[in-house]
């Protein structure tokens, strides 16, 4: 895993076949202000199966919620991995890091900022897991009490994937690892950091129920009618319009579903700042670049000439995004665009991912 | 003279959780809890669209998920006056069921087994007599020669490695540990087994919930709409995987933890006598047949009990001012009415005040306020919550099939009633439990299909869904239990925003520092009293908090009904 950042290509089995003799890619898991959803989500693992990547793919040497030491001798297992790993053991980090004060988050005595800062020196590269590490989740809404910042704002000089979601999908969480064990470097990022493998598409554009909001039906309230028909969610809040995630292609928990197949709303929950977007159960009074949603009561009178130019509508707004995307690549922004946390007094707070 | 021990990060729990002991002669005199993080998410809520809250408060926790949404959509219903359809209290009971064995399950085998289990010891074991053991105490087939030398091999393998990742650095071979080598090759197995299994309860979440975790809610019902005859909503496919996973779940729990916990106890039995800890037990009861209101329906039954007499249950009344109240007094925080005053969760406040030492430090000051958690009382008394308080209640209300199981497991280990009272009995409370809500789960979802066959399908109340029904001002409260124990949110809604929201939670009620009256609470009253082998290895104290199954980040968030915040920047 030594030349992870190098971008020349290995062949695939050459990587594979070493792996099996080269000792396991040793990660250190650091939990800072969270909920543990994204443990929760990295145990629900089906591809690879969550026992082979634990205990045959992965070391995972430090990891508060599983592993066995506690205390000194948990301290213990972190010390000894950067000393024996510099500059190649991988850091995953869960949660955000408060900076209104040292004693909001403190392990062994020490200070969140502290242990990342002192961790993340060593590290060959960060996963950011989840909205915390990557946007500050839950805990960075208005009006954020505890001055909490994600990863990336506060360690500069390692590459970090932020793996997006309230959780991410667990095998979106899988198919970081793999990726990086596999094709030995990072994946390629969008400006946000997200993976593209995963968060290139909107979740409007993978839904199943799509051809509905194309053809003008909509849901009008929770278990009517047309809830049972399983038609669009668009106008009791849906944010599957501003949500680039897996969702509508891999769903959850081994494909079993996802939220809206299940009746409910995307959320939007792998984008930056999606708490502020509220209310939840309004729905998107416009998007940008998208002139199609902006109409969507129209559409509802059922035209389907209408419909018709959404589809060529979309098709070339999403042209347009894959070009911009390469671009951003390139040029990130000194200060990334999470810094504008949405306020949500705003009139249209509905970010355009950079559309 | 004392010598002190902190175990900071306590592992294999939720959250960050700091215990400081004092150790004389081998015995912990004295132990002192602290939650070391906090984040503020009642005052995050504030000014929201109460329907909007669940998701939020969700958010508290990912462990327990979806139990923090279940509590705050009753608040807020509550609040509002709306009565949910049948269908919707079932798939929610379900849903909580689902959560109660998945986290019970994972919680045994991967936060608390290896207290108990030797991990390097199953090396030593003969496969095939590890076999004879599983069969006899179990009839789940996967207990062939074959397959436990397999399970032996890949731990060989791993500790071959040199790389011994989550095993690493832990307190293989302490003289704590008793099992035979077969008996820690059953269990890991298991561990394993476990692991494979969690993933596949939880997708009955996901039919109902879209993901997991943190699956969706609604006030005023479910968002799942059930149809037989539709190919999107819940019909007879997806009604037929939640019973197949929730069959297999029966199984798993019956014949692998349940017996894994017997045949690991049989061995531990001096633990019956350690951990005790306080005597009063809370439970606000939960999963009702019939309308939430109907606390007679509840298959948990609420009560308290007061200083271990099981011949008489006490009401509660979570809403009187005078019952539960929250108390600051060594915690992180200030009051505006002094810091010795208890408020009512309705009229909550907290202005986050740290004080506690400037990082990095090697000890808290336990004199002054050393914890994120605050202290809550039940007229002034310490209460221990979770599955050990519901097990007791109920066993006091003298409920059958709570009594019969608590009964028939020490019968079995040859130990009197009274063995519950400690670490021993809390663990195993947990599994007789996790036994009962499977067979619960598999009744609701039967009704569940009776409602559908009988023509209803109604899954959702919208009548209160505008906003423009509500009144200009309501409050509620909804109680619900977690896997961890009684969980109360409380709701104050103004001009259709929440105006205060406040949450007291299992691990608050556990894991508290100690009251103003230097009352102990749970954690810190049940480890005074426990030997301690090796002082640099705090095995004991491990298996004692992990029987409570802390879950700090639901212990630690603020309430700030003036919105101001003060931040203590000059402590340093």
């Amino acid at each position: 895993m030594a030349a992870m950042l190098g971008l020349e290509a290995s062949g695939v089995a050459q990587v594979v076949n070493a792996l099996e003799t080269k000792p396991r890619l040793p990660v250190i898991w650091l939990h800072f202000q969270e909920c543990t959803c994204c443990s929760e989500s990295f145990l629900r693992l089906y591809h690879p199966d969550i026992v082979t990547i634990l205990f045959e793919q992965i070391s995972l040497d430090y990891d508060e919620t599983l592993m066995a030491a506690a205390g000194h001798q948990a301290e213990e297992c972190r010390l000894d991995t950067m000393r024996k790993y510099p500059g190649e053991y991988l850091l995953m980090v869960e949660g955000s890091v408060p900076m209104g004060n040292p004693g909001y988050c403190c392990i062994g005595g020490e200070t969140a900022l502290d242990i990342l800062n002192e961790t993340a020196a060593g590290c060959q590269a960060i996963i950011a897991w989840g909205n915390c590490a990557s946007a500050g989740c839950v805990q960075a809404a208005n009006p954020n009490p505890t001055g909490t910042k994600p990863i990336h704002k506060l360690i500069k000089d390692k590459p970090v994937i932020n793996v997006q979601g309230c959780p991410p999908i667990p095998d979106v969480m899988a198919g970081v690892v793999v990726y990086l064990l596999t094709f030995d470097r990072i994946p390629q990022l969008d400006a946000l950091g997200r993976p593209l493998a995963f968060y290139s598409r909107r979740v409007h554009d993978t839904c199943y129920r799509r051809a509905n909001f194309d053809a003008g039906l909509f849901v009008e309230a929770f278990d009517d009618e047309n809830a049972k028909h399983g038609y669009c969610l668009y106008k009791i809040g849906c944010r599957g319009p501003s949500t680039y995630n897996s969702c509508g292609i891999i769903r959850w928990n081994e494909g079993t579903s996802y939220p809206i197949q299940s009746g409910h709303p995307c959320l939007g929950c792998s984008e930056a700042g999606f708490w502020d977007n509220g209310p939840f159960y309004q729905r998107l009074p416009d998007v940008h670049g998208f002139g199609i949603e902006a109409t969507a009561d129209q559409i509802g009178l059922g035209l389907g000439l209408v419909t018709a130019a959404g589809i060529t509508a979309h098709a070339v707004s999403t042209n347009i995004r894959k070009k911009k995307l390469i671009e951003n690549i390139e040029a990130e922004p000194e200060e990334g665009p999470l810094e504008d946390i949405p306020d949500p007094d705003r009139i249209n707070p509905y970010p355009t991912n950079k559309e | 003279m004392a010598e002190r021990i902190v175990v900071d990060p306590i592992t294999r729990i939720k959250g960050h959780l700091r215990i400081e002991v004092e150790v004389e002669n081998g015995i912990i005199k004295d132990a002192y809890s602290s939650g070391t993080c906090v984040r503020g998410i009642e005052n995050i809520v504030k000014n929201r669209d109460p329907r909007d809250v669940w998701a939020f408060v969700e958010r508290v926790c990912g462990v327990c998920t979806s139990i923090h949404s279940l509590a705050s959509v009753r608040a807020v219903e509550d609040a509002l006056g709306i009565v949910i359809p049948p269908n919707a209290q079932l798939v929610r009971n379900i849903m909580q069921a689902v959560l109660f064995m998945h986290d019970h399950v994972v919680h045994f085998y991967h936060l608390h087994s290896l207290d108990w289990v030797d991990v390097v010891s199953a090396l030593k074991a003969d496969p095939a007599e590890a076999s004879a053991l599983a069969r006899a105490n179990s009839p789940w087939p996967m207990s062939s020669t074959g397959y436990f030398k397999e399970i032996q091999d890949k731990i060989k393998k791993l500790v071959g490695s040199g790389q011994l990742g989550l095993f690493a650095n832990a307190y293989w071979g302490h003289p704590a540990y008793k099992l035979t080598p077969e008996m820690n090759l059953v269990v890991i197995a298991h561990y394993l087994e476990a692991l494979r299994w969690q993933r596949e309860i939880v997708k009955v979440q996901t039919i109902f919930g879209g993901k997991n975790p943190h699956p969706n809610f609604v006030v005023g019902g479910m968002p799942c709409s059930i149809d037989i005859n539709e190919a999107n909503a819940i019909n007879d496919e997806r009604l037929a995987f939640v019973g197949e996973r929730l069959k297999e779940a029966q199984t798993f729990i019956t014949q692998v933890y349940v017996r894994d916990l017997m045949m690991v106890f049989k061995v531990y039995k001096d633990w019956a006598g350690l951990g005790g800890g306080v005597r009063n037990y809370f439970a606000y009861g939960d999963m009702p047949m019939y309308e939430y209101d109907t606390i007679e329906s509840y298959k948990m039954p609420r009560g308290i009990i007061l200083d271990r007499d099981l011949s008489h249950v006490h009401p509660m009344d979570a809403k009187s001012p005078e019952e539960v109240k929250e108390y600051i007094f060594h915690s992180w925080y200030k009051y505006t009415q002094g810091n010795e005053a208890g408020l009512h969760p309705y009229e909550g406040e907290t202005i986050l005040d740290y004080t506690g030492p400037k990082p990095p430090y090697k000890f808290l000051n336990v004199n002054d306020k050393y914890s994120w958690i605050k202290t809550p009382r039940w007229k002034g008394y310490p209460m221990e919550v979770g599955p050990l308080a519901r097990m007791l209640v109920a066993y006091a209300w003298g409920k059958e099939p709570q009594k019969e199981s608590m009964e028939q497991a020490m019968k079995e280990l040859g130990l009197p009633i009274e063995a519950y009272y400690s670490t021993l009995g809390r663990t195993l409370a947990r599994g007789l439990e996790a036994k009962l809500v499977a067979d619960w789960a598999v009744e609701f979802f039967n009704r569940l299909v009776q409602n559908v066959k009988n023509g209803d399908s109604r899954m959702m109340n919208n009548e209160k869904w505008k906003p423009s029904s509500w009144p200009d001002k309501a409050r509620g409260m909804g109680l619900a239990e977690a896997s961890r124990g009684s969980l109360s949110h409380f709701a104050v809604i103004e001009n259709k925003k929440i105006k205060n929201y406040q949450m007291v939670v299992p691990t608050t009620w556990n894991g508290s520092p100690r009251d103003v009256q230097g009352q102990l609470s749970p954690y810190e009253s049940s480890l005074r009293g426990t030997p301690v082998a090796l002082a640099n290895q705090p095995l004991e104290i491990l298996r004692t908090v992990h029987s409570f199954d802390p879950c700090l980040a639901c212990a630690v968030h603020l309430y700030d009904e003036k919105g101001s915040y003060v931040h203590q920047i000059d402590t340093f």
